[in-house]
């Protein structure tokens, strides 16, 4: 018993005394990430890690995106929260309004001395991260933005070209008509309908989907997702659900099961499904942009981005706080952003990735993946297509949901689910509003 | 002819119910108070900020109509539990009861999806359910029906209806076989004697005898149905095809620990503790009368 203590003892002593000896000061990186994502993000850390010897970063896993978040913020009300947190796009506006709680990434870069230009990252990615000074919040880490997949095989079986236009909405109408005629149980599906058809819809559309710029300028912000545009094409899909031409899976993305078993013949998507896709997908298969609807001028303006980035939390040392600069600076790094931005589908941040990326001959080899960064890049964004800074955003989607699949039910039609989408969703924000005057 | 221990002096008893009242203070108590506290403000996430709205959240939950529909949801899915998985529970128990051989293995078997975990429950069900690959769902197809829980509302309160009794049908299986196995087999045989067929038995004398253990298990399966069905609901529909699957403890759940609108969650948890000590109440004053001893 007595060696066992001694032993114990020993133990502890050399636990307490092996990370001082080395002096490397520790950053704390709370994520979202399992599977082949994880894998790549430890690999990162890892890099950076070896790169340099004052700093070690740390990285764990708290759950899906919604429970990282409240992990996050727990943490914080007990005063234990990481340097780190990645938090997805709809939170946003939540860790916006928590001044207390964050320090804006530009802060920390120009605090630390590091160098930092903002101008190295694309503007339609920063956007969403953005205060209206264009100020950088939050480091953009893994954004996406919808794309269009198609299943060639499919359309080839069923007597239509494979390389037929589905640039336009017109376009893809009557190709799904010839699929149903031909017997395919599922000619068109999607992933996220909020995002895709909604969010990123209005913004390629260049129409708002919330007043005060999508919610930029203040919380005093309303939904007016039930413009005409919008129930135009909520009425369109939801005619295309009634006839069995769009098949309804699921609220996230449970319908990318469907099209990468070879089910169904088009399906939007994030661009970050590209990796899932090229792993299981038996058929040929090709990327194509968004479609957009010829009848509204503006389009195609540019998509928002989806996925997540990365907020400094408050309370930590300084000399801290120079470690996260020196990671998010290893991680805007060109080598890191292509490398990245090529394993998984996501967007490069910096310009020089994207050009890194296009001179290794990346977008030969792999058609279609630039067309995610083209259909960001296209045009600058515009109010309307920064993005969107919704607090409750979370249960905004929710209700949004509720009430689309209402439509494909055939119980609504798409104004009054709209109608009703925007005003229990100006509840949410006038609570919003409220809870951070 | 009494039995009553007494204690001289305060303390020992005191000492005696203070674990009981300590745990009862620091997970009961204590959580609630401040769940009655916090439903009186609207505070930011992080705790940097609170707006005292006194009412103002009860009246905001009751001036929805969404949020009035989900006890009408919670109404139907709580019944639908407790019916369905006390009915099961008991009919299996009859039948259990009158083996005589075999039996330790039936009622091993029937006890034994009482050690799935709710959540657990829910992913099995799904697959079985799956609009794409679930195995139920294909032989559905095969006899033309077209199963779709992902946008039919009532498919999909039955399927959680139906994944939240499974588990549940074990634990009313256990109270039913030993209540129906404390009944003495010498009233049964009297009146088999005197000619009372089976239903009649049933009728007339195992039913009023079992009512201690059924009204027992009312109240538990009620409970039950209202609280810990979360799992299974998160699993299967996340409270959907629209609102049709959203409960008064789901919605707790999305608006406090998704939507992070503490405010509302903190009332919402005020009102369900409400809900649930009336129903309380109202099934041990009146139901309770019906019940033999």
């Amino acid at each position: 018993m007595k060696r066992f203590h001694t032993s114990l003892l020993a133990l502890a002593a050399a636990a307490t005394i092996a990370p001082a000896a080395q002096a490397q000061t520790e950053i704390q990186w709370w994520h979202a990430f399992t599977g082949r994502l994880g894998e790549l993000l430890d690999a990162q850390v890892a890099a950076f890690n070896e790169s340099q010897s004052d700093y070690q970063v740390v990285a764990s896993h708290k759950g899906n995106y919604s429970e990282a978040l409240n992990a996050g913020i727990a943490a914080f009300r007990a005063g234990e929260q990481p340097h780190i947190l990645q938090v997805f796009e709809v939170g946003t506006a939540t860790m916006m309004a928590a001044r207390g709680a964050i320090v804006p990434v530009y802060e920390v870069m120009s605090d630390s001395g590091l160098p930092f230009d903002p101008q190295a990252y694309i503007p339609s990615v920063t956007g969403y991260y953005t205060d209206t000074e264009g100020n950088m919040l939050s480091f953009p880490y893994n954004a996406s933005t919808p794309v269009m997949y198609v299943n060639r095989t499919m359309l080839e079986e069923a007597g239509i070209d494979p390389d037929v236009d589905l640039s336009t909405w017109e376009a893809v109408g009557p190709v799904l008509d010839q699929l149903k005629d031909a017997g395919v149980a599922c000619p068109f599906t999607t992933a996220w309908q909020s995002w895709v058809h909604l969010e990123s819809f209005s913004a390629y559309h260049d129409v708002p989907f919330a007043t005060r710029s999508n919610g930029f300028e203040g919380t005093d912000t309303e939904l007016v997702l039930n413009g005409p545009l919008q129930i135009a094409h909520i009425d369109t899909l939801g005619q295309w659900a009634q006839d069995g031409k769009f098949i309804y899976a699921g609220r996230r993305n449970e319908s990318g099961a469907n099209f990468r078993a070879g089910e169904c013949a088009i399906f939007t998507e994030s661009s970050a499904g590209y990796a899932g896709v090229k792993a299981e997908a038996q058929f040929d298969w090709d990327i194509r942009p968004l479609p957009y609807w010829t009848a509204a001028e503006a389009a195609p303006q540019n998509t928002i981005i989806g996925g997540a980035s990365l907020w400094v939390m408050a309370g930590h040392e300084p000399e801290e706080y120079k470690g996260v600069a020196a990671f998010l600076g290893f991680m805007s790094s060109p080598e890191v952003q292509a490398q990245w931005h090529q394993d998984t589908g996501y967007l490069p941040a910096t310009t020089a990735a994207a050009e890194m990326t296009a001179s290794q001959g990346f977008y030969q080899a792999n058609p279609g993946t630039e067309i995610a960064g083209a259909q960001m890049t296209a045009k600058p964004p515009t109010a309307n297509s920064k993005g969107l800074r919704l607090g409750s955003f979370d249960q905004i989607r929710t209700i949004i949901d509720e009430e689309l699949e209402g439509v494909w039910a055939g119980d609504k039609d798409a104004e009054t689910a709209l109608n009703s989408a925007a005003e229990r969703g100006n509840e949410l924000l006038r609570r919003f509003e409220m809870a951070n005057r | 002819m009494e039995k009553r221990v007494t204690f001289k002096g305060i303390w020992l008893p005191l000492l005696l119910l203070a674990p009981q009242v300590l745990v009862t203070a620091v997970f009961f108590f204590y959580p609630a108070g401040q769940a009655i506290w916090q439903s009186l403000f609207i505070p930011d996430p992080f705790g940097l900020s609170m707006q005292f709205v006194g009412l103002g959240n009860f009246e905001y939950l009751f001036g929805n109509r969404f949020y009035r529909a989900s006890f009408v949801t919670t109404a139907i899915f709580s019944v639908s539990v407790t019916v369905v998985s006390m009915g099961i529970a008991l009919y299996l128990a009859v039948l259990a009861d009158r083996l005589i051989k075999g039996s330790g293995t039936y009622r091993t078997l029937l006890i034994w999806p009482y050690a799935v975990a709710p959540a657990v429950a829910g992913v099995l069900w799904l697959f079985m359910f799956n609009t794409r690959i679930g195995v139920v769902t294909w032989y559905l197809g095969q006899l033309g029906y077209d199963w779709n829980h992902v946008l039919n509302e009532a498919e999909a309160m039955g399927l959680v209806v139906v994944a939240s009794s499974w588990g549940r049908i074990s634990y009313n299986f256990l109270f039913f076989l030993a209540g129906l196995q404390a009944i003495p087999r010498s009233v049964i045989e009297a009146a088999a004697i005197d000619g009372a067929r089976f239903w009649t038995r049933f009728r007339t004398i195992v039913w009023p005898l079992l009512s201690p253990v059924t009204f027992f298990l009312l109240v538990v399966n009620i409970v039950y149905a209202f609280f810990e069905t979360f799992g299974v609901i998160h699993t299967i529909t996340g409270g959907g095809p629209q609102q049709a699957t959203t409960i008064l403890v789901y919605k707790v759940y999305a608006d406090g620990f998704v939507g992070q609108d503490l405010g509302s969650s903190a009332a919402q948890s005020v009102i369900l503790l409400f809900v649930v000590g009336i129903l309380t109440v109202i099934q041990f004053k009146y139901i309770e009368r019906k019940v033999h001893y």
